[in-house]
């Protein structure tokens, strides 16, 4: 099983590595959302940092739901799906296997838009990046275990691609703002975090065995 | 024809009844309440139909389940009738919420966790409804409004518990007294019976849109989006 599931992360990260369509398109995305954000808020240095966290992962949310379409679309255009549906292996393997690639491009892209962000809205993120890189690799894995499953949702449907971010937001808001409050603390704002890394813990843990073992229903037609 | 639509309509006279005596009681038994005036009545409005919507909410997590387990297309018109009338009685609660809290709060919406947590169950079971409008093969679409069905469900807690404490740390909005606290026996009583009648409400629409879908299912017409071309 263990052995499907890299097979599937491999061919994932390989086309990602020969195409850098996702990253790119969701790089790009993130970024142009933080300088709309400048423009329709026009803050001064003190708010632009206070509030800084909060447009961290809106911009990411958008960037990443992007990314996360991209990730069984790919598999409808390509009659990919039906090849992984045909293939021999348990279901729960093909699902781990995309929830780790997604996870890598989730975290990927945080990571590329931290520098911008950083300079953007002049925040100490250096002082503070282990932590940050703990809270995104948390964030990435809640954002994956349920994109992963709602993107395939999302790819059976007539709308396809539009559909996702209309399911996913209103799921993925308990790691929305547990990712905020944990960040701002790490940033320098005076929140109790605590419950935050418990409530993100908790969401990855849960929804990661909700996919596994609801995502075989998926796959079939 | 169909049997269920020849019955005689047991749900809708009882339902008509608890819903005329529930009138009378708000307006007519209860008394109009000391510092919020007339306005208050909206309660026994408001809150029967948000405990309704929660409750069809927790069926379609139910009928979600079943579908999934058994495969019978039965369980998956239920759970789109739960949602439809969850949707629908949800949608009232966020309107009469408002009209509520102007007078009473001096705002229309405030961050609060029971209101945000509403808004967010509005936005999933919509989300749910939309996917079943874009899917047209029938059975796919049970499964993948299953699973949205399921999914939807357990996030509720961790919505709840998120926005909970969320709101704990920021400053509260002019909050001027809540209900439920030592409530006049005539005002409970008529609570109830509105609970009661908002009930009997939404299982007569539940169960006459399962109707709905049996007999769409039975003409053969399912993939035909409203408006769309046979």
């Amino acid at each position: 099983m263990m052995r499907a599931a890299r097979t599937v992360l491999w061919k994932d990260l390989r086309i990602e590595l020969r195409t850098k369509e996702a990253l790119s398109a969701a790089f790009v995305f993130c970024v142009l959302t933080l300088v709309i954000f400048n423009f329709a808020l026009d803050m001064n240095s003190a708010e632009a940092r206070r509030l800084g966290a909060g447009f961290f992962w809106v911009a990411f949310s958008f960037g990443g739901v992007l990314a996360l379409n991209r990730s069984f679309a790919l598999e409808k255009e390509s009659g990919c799906a039906r090849a992984l549906m045909l293939a021999p292996v348990d279901r729960s393997a093909i699902y781990l296997g995309k929830f780790t690639a997604n996870v890598i491009f989730m975290f990927l892209i945080e990571l590329l838009v931290l520098p911008l962000f950083t300079v953007f809205f002049d925040v100490p993120t250096g002082a503070a990046i282990g932590r940050l890189l703990l809270i995104f690799a948390l964030g990435a894995v809640g954002f994956s275990a349920v994109g992963t499953l709602f993107s395939a949702v999302a790819a059976n449907t007539r709308m396809r691609e539009l559909l996702l971010p209309v399911l996913l937001l209103p799921v993925v808001i308990p790691v929305l703002i547990a990712a905020v409050e944990t960040t701002s603390q790490a940033l320098g704002a005076d929140v109790e975090v605590a419950f935050w890394f418990r409530l993100l813990v908790v969401y990855d843990v849960v929804f990661t065995t909700v996919g596994v073992m609801v995502f075989e229903y998926i796959l079939e037609e | 024809m169909d049997t269920a639509s020849r019955r005689p309509p047991i749900l809708a006279v009882l339902t008509v009844i608890a819903l005329a005596v529930a009138v009378w009681l708000v307006f007519a038994y209860a008394p109009v309440e000391r510092e919020q005036g007339i306005v208050q009545k909206i309660f026994y409005v408001h809150v029967p139909l948000a405990w309704n919507a929660f409750l069809g909410f927790l069926l379609v997590f139910v009928f979600s389940f079943r579908y999934i387990s058994t495969r019978d297309p039965r369980f998956d018109q239920r759970a789109y009738a739960a949602a439809e009338v969850g949707v629908l009685f949800n949608t009232l609660v966020l309107v009469t919420g408002p009209i509520w809290a102007k007078p009473i709060w001096g705002i229309w919406w405030t961050w609060d966790a029971r209101l945000t947590l509403t808004l967010v169950l509005w936005l999933i079971y919509v989300g749910y409804l939309m996917l079943r409008h874009y899917v047209d093969n029938p059975e796919k679409r049970a499964t993948l409004s299953a699973v949205v069905g399921i999914v939807g469900f357990i996030d509720v807690p961790l919505v709840y518990f998120a926005i909970r404490w969320w709101r704990t740390q920021h400053p509260k909005p002019v909050i001027a007294g809540g209900e439920g606290s030592g409530m006049d026996p005539r005002m409970a009583t008529a609570f109830w019976v509105s609970v009661l009648a908002f009930t009997l409400l939404y299982a007569w629409l539940y169960r006459r849109r399962v109707e709905v879908e049996r007999l769409r299912e039975r003409a053969g017409d399912e993939s035909v989006p409203e408006g769309g071309v046979a």
